[in-house]
Protein backbone atom coordinates (compact mmCIF):
# COMPACT_ATOMS: atom_id res chain seq x y z
CA UNK A 1 0.00 0.00 0.00
CA UNK A 2 0.99 3.53 -0.67
CA UNK A 3 2.26 6.02 2.28
CA UNK A 4 0.88 9.50 2.86
CA UNK A 5 3.70 11.64 2.76
CA UNK A 6 3.70 14.77 5.12
CA UNK A 7 5.74 17.87 5.40
CA UNK A 8 7.75 17.61 9.09
CA UNK A 9 10.36 20.57 8.52
CA UNK A 10 10.53 24.00 6.67
CA UNK A 11 13.67 25.95 5.68
CA UNK A 12 14.35 29.17 3.60
CA UNK A 13 17.16 31.37 2.43
CA UNK A 14 15.05 34.14 0.88
CA UNK A 15 15.66 37.54 -0.32
CA UNK A 16 13.23 38.94 2.28
CA UNK A 17 13.72 36.31 4.55
CA UNK A 18 16.68 34.06 5.69
CA UNK A 19 15.07 32.28 8.86
CA UNK A 20 11.46 30.63 8.99
CA UNK A 21 10.00 33.41 11.19
CA UNK A 22 11.27 36.41 9.21
CA UNK A 23 10.11 34.99 6.27
CA UNK A 24 7.21 34.53 7.77
CA UNK A 25 6.27 37.63 9.02
CA UNK A 26 7.41 39.25 5.69
CA UNK A 27 5.68 37.64 3.17
CA UNK A 28 2.17 38.10 5.91
CA UNK A 29 3.08 41.53 6.08
CA UNK A 30 4.09 41.75 1.87
CA UNK A 31 7.52 43.03 2.81
CA UNK A 32 9.66 43.25 -0.50
CA UNK A 33 13.29 41.45 -0.41
CA UNK A 34 13.80 43.76 -4.04
CA UNK A 35 17.08 45.93 -4.02
CA UNK A 36 19.12 48.02 -6.08
CA UNK A 37 22.33 46.17 -6.57
CA UNK A 38 25.63 48.11 -7.84
CA UNK A 39 27.33 45.29 -8.96
CA UNK A 40 24.50 45.13 -11.74
CA UNK A 41 24.47 48.76 -12.59
CA UNK A 42 28.70 48.61 -12.58
CA UNK A 43 28.18 46.08 -15.29
CA UNK A 44 25.76 48.17 -17.31
CA UNK A 45 22.91 45.78 -16.98
CA UNK A 46 19.42 47.20 -17.92
CA UNK A 47 17.69 45.55 -14.88
CA UNK A 48 20.28 46.74 -11.87
CA UNK A 49 17.26 45.54 -9.13
CA UNK A 50 17.37 41.64 -7.48
CA UNK A 51 16.46 39.88 -4.65
CA UNK A 52 19.33 38.27 -2.93
CA UNK A 53 18.89 36.54 0.65
CA UNK A 54 21.09 38.89 3.46
CA UNK A 55 23.18 36.39 5.03
CA UNK A 56 25.67 37.45 7.95
CA UNK A 57 29.74 35.65 7.49
CA UNK A 58 28.49 34.88 11.47
CA UNK A 59 25.50 33.10 10.29
CA UNK A 60 27.48 31.45 7.07
CA UNK A 61 30.22 30.04 10.06
CA UNK A 62 27.58 28.23 11.97
CA UNK A 63 26.59 25.80 8.78
CA UNK A 64 29.99 25.33 7.29
CA UNK A 65 33.77 24.52 8.82
CA UNK A 66 36.38 26.87 8.18
CA UNK A 67 38.64 24.41 5.86
CA UNK A 68 34.82 24.61 3.57
CA UNK A 69 34.52 28.37 4.33
CA UNK A 70 38.44 29.12 2.45
CA UNK A 71 37.69 28.81 -0.49
CA UNK A 72 33.84 28.95 -0.98
CA UNK A 73 32.38 31.03 -3.70
CA UNK A 74 29.43 29.33 -4.41
CA UNK A 75 26.05 31.20 -3.21
CA UNK A 76 23.59 28.84 -4.28
CA UNK A 77 25.34 26.20 -1.99
CA UNK A 78 25.41 28.52 0.50
CA UNK A 79 21.68 29.40 0.50
CA UNK A 80 20.68 25.45 -0.06
CA UNK A 81 22.81 24.16 2.80
CA UNK A 82 21.17 26.70 5.11
CA UNK A 83 17.70 26.41 4.14
CA UNK A 84 18.03 22.55 4.17
CA UNK A 85 20.08 21.83 7.43
CA UNK A 86 17.13 24.74 9.27
CA UNK A 87 14.40 22.52 7.64
CA UNK A 88 16.27 19.43 8.82
CA UNK A 89 16.30 21.05 12.74
CA UNK A 90 12.83 22.43 12.10
CA UNK A 91 11.88 18.91 11.56
CA UNK A 92 13.15 18.25 15.06
CA UNK A 93 15.93 15.80 13.78
CA UNK A 94 19.43 15.78 14.95
CA UNK A 95 22.41 16.91 12.76
CA UNK A 96 24.90 15.00 14.71
CA UNK A 97 27.88 13.00 14.00
CA UNK A 98 26.69 9.62 12.77
CA UNK A 99 28.81 7.13 11.48
CA UNK A 100 26.25 5.41 10.03
CA UNK A 101 24.37 6.66 7.38
CA UNK A 102 20.60 6.92 7.65
CA UNK A 103 20.18 4.61 5.01
CA UNK A 104 16.04 5.38 5.04
CA UNK A 105 17.03 9.48 4.04
CA UNK A 106 17.60 11.12 1.41
CA UNK A 107 17.66 14.08 -0.59
CA UNK A 108 16.45 15.86 -3.85
CA UNK A 109 17.85 19.23 -3.83
CA UNK A 110 17.54 20.94 -7.19
CA UNK A 111 19.53 23.55 -9.00
CA UNK A 112 19.82 25.03 -12.54
CA UNK A 113 23.71 25.32 -11.94
CA UNK A 114 26.19 25.60 -9.67
CA UNK A 115 28.80 27.80 -8.09
CA UNK A 116 29.12 30.45 -11.26
CA UNK A 117 31.38 32.31 -9.64
CA UNK A 118 33.72 29.71 -8.58
CA UNK A 119 33.45 28.54 -11.87
CA UNK A 120 34.19 31.87 -13.78
CA UNK A 121 37.40 32.06 -11.13
CA UNK A 122 38.59 28.44 -12.23
CA UNK A 123 38.38 29.74 -15.86
CA UNK A 124 40.73 32.45 -15.27
CA UNK A 125 42.76 30.82 -13.93
CA UNK A 126 42.81 28.02 -16.75
CA UNK A 127 43.28 30.62 -18.87
CA UNK A 128 46.38 32.21 -17.15
CA UNK A 129 47.91 29.21 -17.31
CA UNK A 130 47.57 28.99 -13.75
CA UNK A 131 45.39 25.20 -13.65
CA UNK A 132 47.58 24.12 -10.38
CA UNK A 133 46.00 26.71 -8.78
CA UNK A 134 42.79 25.42 -8.61
CA UNK A 135 43.31 23.33 -5.71
CA UNK A 136 40.93 20.38 -4.66
CA UNK A 137 37.84 22.96 -4.24
CA UNK A 138 36.40 23.96 -7.76
CA UNK A 139 34.69 20.06 -8.73
CA UNK A 140 32.43 20.32 -5.75
CA UNK A 141 31.31 23.18 -5.93
CA UNK A 142 31.06 23.45 -9.58
CA UNK A 143 29.54 20.69 -10.40
CA UNK A 144 25.65 20.57 -10.51
CA UNK A 145 25.08 18.22 -7.67
CA UNK A 146 27.48 19.89 -5.20
CA UNK A 147 24.30 21.19 -3.04
CA UNK A 148 23.15 18.00 -2.27
CA UNK A 149 26.82 16.67 -2.06
CA UNK A 150 26.96 18.70 0.39
CA UNK A 151 23.96 18.74 2.11
CA UNK A 152 24.29 14.83 2.20
CA UNK A 153 27.78 14.69 4.21
CA UNK A 154 26.31 16.84 7.37
CA UNK A 155 23.07 14.92 7.53
CA UNK A 156 24.55 11.97 6.78
CA UNK A 157 22.06 10.62 3.89
CA UNK A 158 22.54 6.93 3.36
CA UNK A 159 19.04 7.00 0.85
CA UNK A 160 19.40 8.58 -2.74
CA UNK A 161 21.05 11.60 -2.69
CA UNK A 162 20.49 13.73 -6.56
CA UNK A 163 19.84 17.10 -7.64
CA UNK A 164 17.21 17.54 -10.21
CA UNK A 165 17.41 20.54 -12.69
CA UNK A 166 14.16 21.69 -14.84
CA UNK A 167 14.90 25.55 -15.12
CA UNK A 168 12.06 27.07 -12.98
CA UNK A 169 10.21 24.22 -12.84
CA UNK A 170 13.04 22.98 -10.68
CA UNK A 171 11.93 23.32 -7.13
CA UNK A 172 8.29 21.93 -7.66
CA UNK A 173 9.59 18.81 -9.28
CA UNK A 174 12.33 18.27 -6.71
CA UNK A 175 9.18 17.61 -4.14
CA UNK A 176 7.13 15.64 -6.66
CA UNK A 177 10.39 13.22 -7.11
CA UNK A 178 10.81 13.30 -3.41
CA UNK A 179 6.86 12.57 -2.65
CA UNK A 180 7.32 9.61 -5.01
CA UNK A 181 10.18 8.24 -3.47
CA UNK A 182 8.34 8.32 0.04
CA UNK A 183 5.04 6.88 -1.50
CA UNK A 184 6.35 3.95 -3.06
CA UNK A 185 8.31 2.87 0.03
CA UNK A 186 11.84 3.33 -1.07
CA UNK A 187 12.53 6.42 1.69
CA UNK A 188 11.11 7.26 5.13
CA UNK A 189 12.48 10.83 5.14
CA UNK A 190 13.74 12.77 2.02
CA UNK A 191 14.80 16.65 1.94
CA UNK A 192 13.02 18.23 -0.99
CA UNK A 193 14.32 21.68 -1.83
CA UNK A 194 16.01 23.60 -4.85
CA UNK A 195 18.83 26.43 -4.65
CA UNK A 196 20.22 29.41 -6.77
CA UNK A 197 23.04 31.58 -7.74
CA UNK A 198 23.26 35.17 -6.92
CA UNK A 199 24.98 37.54 -9.02
CA UNK A 200 25.49 39.10 -12.51
CA UNK A 201 27.00 35.67 -13.90
CA UNK A 202 23.70 33.72 -13.60
CA UNK A 203 21.35 36.57 -14.21
CA UNK A 204 23.27 37.93 -17.16
CA UNK A 205 21.62 35.57 -19.79
CA UNK A 206 17.83 36.84 -18.94
CA UNK A 207 18.90 40.54 -19.01
CA UNK A 208 20.19 39.62 -22.20
CA UNK A 209 16.78 38.05 -23.48
CA UNK A 210 15.21 41.33 -22.03
CA UNK A 211 12.67 39.41 -20.29
CA UNK A 212 13.70 41.39 -17.25
CA UNK A 213 12.09 44.90 -16.07
CA UNK A 214 14.47 48.09 -16.60
CA UNK A 215 11.89 50.79 -15.75
CA UNK A 216 12.47 50.12 -11.90
CA UNK A 217 15.94 50.88 -11.33
CA UNK A 218 15.07 53.32 -9.28
CA UNK A 219 12.07 52.23 -6.98
CA UNK A 220 13.49 48.42 -6.23
CA UNK A 221 10.80 47.40 -3.84
CA UNK A 222 8.00 48.54 -6.93
CA UNK A 223 9.76 46.34 -9.77
CA UNK A 224 8.41 43.05 -9.30
CA UNK A 225 4.76 43.06 -10.23
CA UNK A 226 2.96 39.99 -11.28
CA UNK A 227 -0.53 40.60 -12.47
CA UNK A 228 -0.39 44.44 -12.95
CA UNK A 229 -1.05 46.02 -16.22
CA UNK A 230 2.12 47.84 -15.81
CA UNK A 231 4.16 44.43 -15.83
CA UNK A 232 7.35 44.45 -17.91
CA UNK A 233 9.35 41.57 -17.66
CA UNK A 234 10.48 40.01 -13.80
CA UNK A 235 13.08 41.20 -11.20
CA UNK A 236 16.47 38.06 -10.88
CA UNK A 237 16.10 36.62 -7.66
CA UNK A 238 18.03 33.76 -5.48
CA UNK A 239 17.60 31.80 -2.60
CA UNK A 240 16.78 28.35 -1.17
CA UNK A 241 13.77 26.63 0.06
CA UNK A 242 13.78 23.31 1.66
CA UNK A 243 11.16 20.79 2.93
CA UNK A 244 11.30 17.51 4.83
CA UNK A 245 8.89 14.80 3.79
CA UNK A 246 8.56 12.00 5.16
CA UNK A 247 5.71 9.06 5.59
CA UNK A 248 2.67 9.60 7.63
CA UNK A 249 3.06 6.71 9.79
CA UNK A 250 7.45 7.71 10.68
CA UNK A 251 5.88 11.23 11.51
CA UNK A 252 3.07 10.00 13.92
CA UNK A 253 5.90 7.16 15.75
CA UNK A 254 7.74 10.25 16.20
CA UNK A 255 5.25 12.83 17.35
CA UNK A 256 6.35 15.20 14.97
CA UNK A 257 4.55 18.29 13.72
CA UNK A 258 2.84 18.13 10.89
CA UNK A 259 2.80 21.13 8.75
CA UNK A 260 0.27 19.64 6.11
CA UNK A 261 0.37 16.48 3.71
CA UNK A 262 1.24 16.75 -0.06
CA UNK A 263 -1.61 14.63 -1.98
CA UNK A 264 0.08 14.38 -5.16
CA UNK A 265 0.54 16.09 -8.69
CA UNK A 266 2.35 16.42 -12.41
CA UNK A 267 5.20 16.62 -14.12
CA UNK A 268 5.19 16.99 -17.91
CA UNK A 269 5.86 18.82 -20.84
CA UNK A 270 3.99 20.73 -23.93
CA UNK A 271 7.15 19.04 -26.37
CA UNK A 272 7.55 22.57 -27.45
CA UNK A 273 4.75 21.63 -29.77
CA UNK A 274 1.77 23.94 -30.84
CA UNK A 275 2.62 26.93 -29.24
CA UNK A 276 5.24 25.65 -27.16
CA UNK A 277 8.96 26.42 -27.36
CA UNK A 278 12.11 26.66 -25.71
CA UNK A 279 10.99 30.15 -23.50
CA UNK A 280 7.05 29.55 -24.51
CA UNK A 281 4.60 27.27 -22.66
CA UNK A 282 2.25 25.01 -24.52
CA UNK A 283 -1.08 25.98 -23.26
CA UNK A 284 -2.50 22.46 -23.51
CA UNK A 285 0.51 21.22 -21.74
CA UNK A 286 -0.01 23.29 -18.83
CA UNK A 287 -3.49 22.59 -18.68
CA UNK A 288 -3.31 18.85 -18.68
CA UNK A 289 -0.96 19.08 -16.19
CA UNK A 290 -3.39 21.12 -13.57
CA UNK A 291 -5.85 18.46 -14.45
CA UNK A 292 -4.03 15.62 -13.85
CA UNK A 293 -2.33 16.93 -11.02
CA UNK A 294 -5.84 17.28 -9.92
CA UNK A 295 -6.95 13.65 -10.58
CA UNK A 296 -3.42 12.00 -9.22
CA UNK A 297 -4.15 13.75 -6.08
CA UNK A 298 -7.68 12.76 -6.13
CA UNK A 299 -9.39 16.41 -5.65
CA UNK A 300 -11.83 18.35 -7.51
CA UNK A 301 -11.31 21.82 -8.86
CA UNK A 302 -14.10 22.91 -6.49
CA UNK A 303 -11.99 21.85 -3.49
CA UNK A 304 -9.14 24.20 -4.34
CA UNK A 305 -8.76 27.32 -1.58
CA UNK A 306 -5.75 29.28 -2.80
CA UNK A 307 -3.61 28.86 -6.12
CA UNK A 308 0.26 29.75 -5.84
CA UNK A 309 1.04 30.53 -9.27
CA UNK A 310 4.24 30.76 -11.41
CA UNK A 311 3.21 34.37 -12.62
CA UNK A 312 6.85 36.31 -13.24
CA UNK A 313 5.47 39.33 -14.01
CA UNK A 314 5.65 39.27 -17.74
CA UNK A 315 2.98 39.35 -20.32
CA UNK A 316 2.80 35.81 -19.98
CA UNK A 317 0.74 36.30 -16.98
CA UNK A 318 -2.66 36.24 -18.02
CA UNK A 319 -2.03 33.39 -19.91
CA UNK A 320 -1.17 31.60 -16.99
CA UNK A 321 -4.77 32.76 -15.89
CA UNK A 322 -6.31 31.86 -18.71
CA UNK A 323 -4.78 28.49 -18.35
CA UNK A 324 -5.52 27.83 -15.00
CA UNK A 325 -9.32 28.70 -15.61
CA UNK A 326 -9.31 26.51 -18.68
CA UNK A 327 -8.39 23.51 -16.47
CA UNK A 328 -10.09 24.53 -13.54
CA UNK A 329 -13.19 24.70 -15.54
CA UNK A 330 -15.02 26.81 -12.55
CA UNK A 331 -17.67 29.80 -13.04
CA UNK A 332 -15.97 33.00 -12.68
CA UNK A 333 -16.69 34.03 -9.27
CA UNK A 334 -16.11 30.63 -8.08
CA UNK A 335 -12.22 30.78 -9.26
CA UNK A 336 -10.24 29.94 -6.45
CA UNK A 337 -7.87 32.97 -4.41
CA UNK A 338 -4.01 33.20 -6.38
CA UNK A 339 -1.32 34.68 -5.21
CA UNK A 340 2.15 35.22 -6.34
CA UNK A 341 5.02 35.51 -4.10
CA UNK A 342 7.48 36.85 -7.07
CA UNK A 343 6.35 40.37 -5.94
CA UNK A 344 8.06 40.49 -3.06
CA UNK A 345 11.28 38.61 -3.56
CA UNK A 346 11.69 38.23 -7.95
CA UNK A 347 11.80 35.44 -9.61
CA UNK A 348 14.12 32.86 -7.78
CA UNK A 349 14.70 30.63 -11.31
CA UNK A 350 15.89 27.29 -9.93
CA UNK A 351 14.52 28.02 -6.56
CA UNK A 352 11.35 29.63 -6.71
CA UNK A 353 9.57 26.63 -6.64
CA UNK A 354 11.24 25.79 -3.59
CA UNK A 355 10.80 28.95 -1.77
CA UNK A 356 7.35 29.44 -2.98
CA UNK A 357 6.04 25.87 -1.58
CA UNK A 358 7.40 26.89 1.65
CA UNK A 359 5.49 30.20 1.66
CA UNK A 360 2.32 27.80 0.65
CA UNK A 361 2.95 25.30 3.46
CA UNK A 362 2.97 28.10 5.89
CA UNK A 363 -0.24 29.43 4.78
CA UNK A 364 -1.69 26.08 5.09
CA UNK A 365 -0.80 25.41 8.32
CA UNK A 366 -0.69 28.68 9.90
CA UNK A 367 -4.52 29.63 7.65
CA UNK A 368 -3.75 32.80 5.58
CA UNK A 369 -3.05 34.07 2.35
CA UNK A 370 -0.26 36.10 1.68
CA UNK A 371 -0.90 39.74 -0.15
CA UNK A 372 -0.32 40.05 -4.06
CA UNK A 373 2.26 43.22 -3.90
CA UNK A 374 2.12 45.53 -7.04
CA UNK A 375 -0.65 44.99 -8.22
CA UNK A 376 -3.21 47.47 -7.48
CA UNK A 377 -3.53 48.53 -11.15
CA UNK A 378 -4.16 45.05 -11.72
CA UNK A 379 -4.23 43.55 -15.47
CA UNK A 380 -7.09 44.37 -17.67
CA UNK A 381 -6.85 41.46 -19.46
CA UNK A 382 -6.78 39.34 -16.08
CA UNK A 383 -9.76 41.29 -14.86
CA UNK A 384 -11.83 39.73 -17.87
CA UNK A 385 -10.82 36.21 -17.00
CA UNK A 386 -11.35 36.60 -13.29
CA UNK A 387 -12.82 38.30 -10.61
CA UNK A 388 -10.86 40.83 -8.75
CA UNK A 389 -11.68 38.87 -5.17
CA UNK A 390 -9.81 36.61 -6.14
CA UNK A 391 -6.51 38.98 -6.17
CA UNK A 392 -5.99 39.57 -2.63
CA UNK A 393 -3.79 42.58 -1.95
CA UNK A 394 -4.58 42.82 1.85
CA UNK A 395 -3.46 39.84 4.68
CA UNK A 396 -6.53 37.47 4.81
CA UNK A 397 -6.46 35.11 7.83
CA UNK A 398 -8.68 32.43 7.54
CA UNK A 399 -8.08 28.84 7.31
CA UNK A 400 -7.41 27.07 4.53
CA UNK A 401 -7.78 23.76 2.77
CA UNK A 402 -6.07 22.83 -0.49
CA UNK A 403 -3.43 24.75 -2.00
CA UNK A 404 -2.80 24.15 -5.75
CA UNK A 405 1.17 25.13 -6.82
CA UNK A 406 2.36 25.26 -10.31
CA UNK A 407 5.90 26.20 -11.56
CA UNK A 408 6.76 26.31 -15.16
CA UNK A 409 10.19 26.83 -16.92
CA UNK A 410 12.26 26.98 -19.78
CA UNK A 411 12.25 23.88 -21.86
CA UNK A 412 7.98 23.91 -21.93
CA UNK A 413 7.95 22.08 -18.82
CA UNK A 414 5.30 22.20 -16.37
CA UNK A 415 4.91 20.95 -12.36
CA UNK A 416 1.80 21.17 -10.22
CA UNK A 417 1.85 19.99 -6.84
CA UNK A 418 -1.18 19.85 -4.61
CA UNK A 419 -1.13 20.28 -0.25
CA UNK A 420 -3.81 19.83 1.90
CA UNK A 421 -3.81 20.93 5.47
CA UNK A 422 -3.33 17.86 8.16
CA UNK A 423 -5.96 16.68 10.45
CA UNK A 424 -5.59 14.05 12.48
CA UNK B 1 65.88 27.39 7.32
CA UNK B 2 66.62 24.20 9.49
CA UNK B 3 64.53 20.75 9.37
CA UNK B 4 62.45 21.89 13.05
CA UNK B 5 61.88 25.42 11.25
CA UNK B 6 60.19 23.86 8.57
CA UNK B 7 58.21 21.26 10.68
CA UNK B 8 56.87 24.08 12.39
CA UNK B 9 55.60 26.07 9.79
CA UNK B 10 54.30 22.80 8.21
CA UNK B 11 52.04 22.73 11.40
CA UNK B 12 50.86 25.69 11.03
CA UNK B 13 49.33 24.53 6.91
CA UNK B 14 48.42 21.37 7.95
CA UNK B 15 46.49 22.47 10.98
CA UNK B 16 43.19 23.46 9.61
CA UNK B 17 42.59 20.68 7.21
CA UNK B 18 42.79 17.73 10.10
CA UNK B 19 40.47 17.05 13.12
CA UNK B 20 43.05 14.81 14.94
CA UNK B 21 43.81 16.98 17.37
CA UNK B 22 45.95 15.35 19.49
CA UNK B 23 48.04 14.02 16.40
CA UNK B 24 48.44 17.75 15.83
CA UNK B 25 50.02 18.47 18.76
CA UNK B 26 53.02 15.69 18.74
CA UNK B 27 53.64 15.99 15.19
CA UNK B 28 56.86 14.72 14.31
CA UNK B 29 59.08 13.60 11.49
CA UNK B 30 57.08 10.25 11.47
CA UNK B 31 53.54 11.57 11.20
CA UNK B 32 51.69 10.79 7.99
CA UNK B 33 49.62 12.80 6.94
CA UNK B 34 46.71 10.65 5.73
CA UNK B 35 47.12 7.56 8.31
CA UNK B 36 47.98 9.70 11.48
CA UNK B 37 46.27 13.14 10.87
CA UNK B 38 43.27 11.50 9.20
CA UNK B 39 43.68 14.39 5.79
CA UNK B 40 41.12 13.61 3.28
CA UNK B 41 43.54 12.57 0.11
CA UNK B 42 41.69 15.54 -1.94
CA UNK B 43 43.18 18.00 0.49
CA UNK B 44 46.66 17.24 0.04
CA UNK B 45 46.73 19.45 -3.34
CA UNK B 46 45.28 22.20 -1.51
CA UNK B 47 48.27 21.68 1.11
CA UNK B 48 50.80 21.73 -1.68
CA UNK B 49 49.42 25.27 -2.78
CA UNK B 50 49.31 26.49 0.87
CA UNK B 51 53.36 25.51 0.82
CA UNK B 52 54.12 26.94 -2.22
CA UNK B 53 52.80 30.05 -1.16
CA UNK B 54 54.45 29.51 2.17
CA UNK B 55 58.10 28.69 1.33
CA UNK B 56 58.14 30.81 -2.23
CA UNK B 57 58.88 27.31 -4.36
CA UNK B 58 57.20 25.00 -7.14
CA UNK B 59 56.50 21.39 -6.48
CA UNK B 60 57.07 19.19 -9.43
CA UNK B 61 54.32 16.28 -9.89
CA UNK B 62 56.54 13.63 -9.38
CA UNK B 63 58.28 15.48 -5.60
CA UNK B 64 54.28 16.04 -5.04
CA UNK B 65 53.18 12.09 -5.63
CA UNK B 66 56.07 11.62 -2.56
CA UNK B 67 54.46 14.40 -0.50
CA UNK B 68 52.05 12.16 2.07
CA UNK B 69 54.19 12.38 5.37
CA UNK B 70 56.42 14.62 7.53
CA UNK B 71 59.62 13.18 6.51
CA UNK B 72 58.95 13.10 2.45
CA UNK B 73 57.65 16.54 2.39
CA UNK B 74 60.61 18.21 4.35
CA UNK B 75 63.03 16.59 2.64
CA UNK B 76 61.55 17.70 -0.27
CA UNK B 77 60.65 21.54 1.24
CA UNK B 78 64.43 21.12 2.29
CA UNK B 79 66.29 20.31 -0.74
CA UNK B 80 63.80 23.33 -2.67
CA UNK B 81 65.06 25.74 -0.33
CA UNK B 82 68.59 24.53 -0.98
CA UNK B 83 68.63 24.84 -4.65
CA UNK B 84 66.81 28.27 -4.93
CA UNK B 85 69.69 29.60 -2.83
CA UNK B 86 72.21 27.79 -4.56
CA UNK B 87 71.01 29.99 -8.00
Amino acid sequence: MDNRVVITGLGVCAPNGTTLAEFSEAIKNGISGIRHQPDLEALNFSCQIAGKPELSEERVSQYFTPLELRNLNSSGIVYGVIAGLDAWKDAGLTIENNDEPDWNSGTIFGAGTSGIDKFRWAINKIDDLEIRKLGSSVVIQTMASGVSAFISGKLGLGNQVSTNSSACATGAESILLAYERIKTGQATKMLAGSTSDSGPYIWGGFDAMKVCTFKHNHEPEKGSRPMSETASGFVPGSGAGALVLESLESALAREAKIYGEVLGGNINSGGQRGLGTMTAPNPVAVQRCIKAALQNAGIKASEIDVINGHLTATTKDALEIANWKEALQLPAERFPYINSLKGMIGHCIAASGSIECVASILELSEGFIFPNINCEDLSVEIKTLIPEKSIPQTLIQQPINILAKASFGFGDINACVIFKKYTS
Amino acid sequence: MNKEQIIDALKTIVQPYSEETSALAHIDENTDFINDLKINSANLVDIILDIEEKFNIEIDNDSMAKMLNVKATTDIIAAKLEARAGQ
